[in-house]
């Protein structure tokens, strides 16, 4: 699993049935101390985060699990939100 | 596999059911010598891992998953499964 900051939203009327109610959001994957790292991805949001948010996400198949027995077809799911980051002799990604 | 440091963890209340009890550990990938190998990445700990241990990494769903909670089928993607005690390798 990766860090990853929510950074904004997506709306798709027109989408694969199974992506009906569920959020689309922009992530922004960060460093441990909150850097920008990479480019953003939209994940499937599986635990109510929001905007602003330190998230980590899943890739893969694996991201298609949380929301069994619908099969979702997606291959980024924020699977929880971040509450704090600790780092050997590091600041903190807040 | 690959080869990582634990170098720190992550707290998250809210997150997948699946990952209740389980201790998210952040890893740095390593190479056989030690040095660094790209970023970062979050694994759960199924092997009581401490920081500073260099462990094995599984980055393989289902492997992932059953290493971490005992069954297949959670959104899990990376799990430590092994502390290295030594490495020997010809470079």
């Amino acid at each position: 699993m990766r860090l990853a900051r929510v950074i904004g939203r997506v709306v798709a009327t027109a989408k694969n049935d199974s992506l009906v109610g569920r959020k689309l959001l922009c992530i922004q994957p960060i460093t441990l101390d909150g850097r920008s790292m990479g480019k953003p991805m939209i994940a499937v949001d599986s635990v109510g985060a929001g905007a602003g948010e330190i998230v980590f996400w899943c890739r893969g198949r694996e991201a298609s699990y949380p929301f069994l027995p619908d099969v979702v077809p997606s291959d980024c799911t924020i699977v929880g939100i971040v509450d704090e980051v600790h780092v050997k002799g590091r600041d903190q990604a807040r | 596999m690959i080869l990582a440091r634990v170098i720190g963890n992550v707290v998250a209340t809210q997150k997948n059911e699946r990952y209740h009890g389980a201790r998210i550990m952040i890893v740095q990938p390593i190479n056989l010598d030690g040095s660094d190998r790209g970023d970062p990445i979050l694994a759960l700990d199924a092997v009581d891992a401490g920081e500073g241990d260099r462990v094995l990494v599984v980055q393989e769903g289902w492997s992932a998953s059953v290493a971490a909670t005992g069954r297949p089928g959670a959104a899990i993607d990376a799990t430590i499964v092994g502390v290295v005690d030594t490495i020997d390798y010809e470079s």
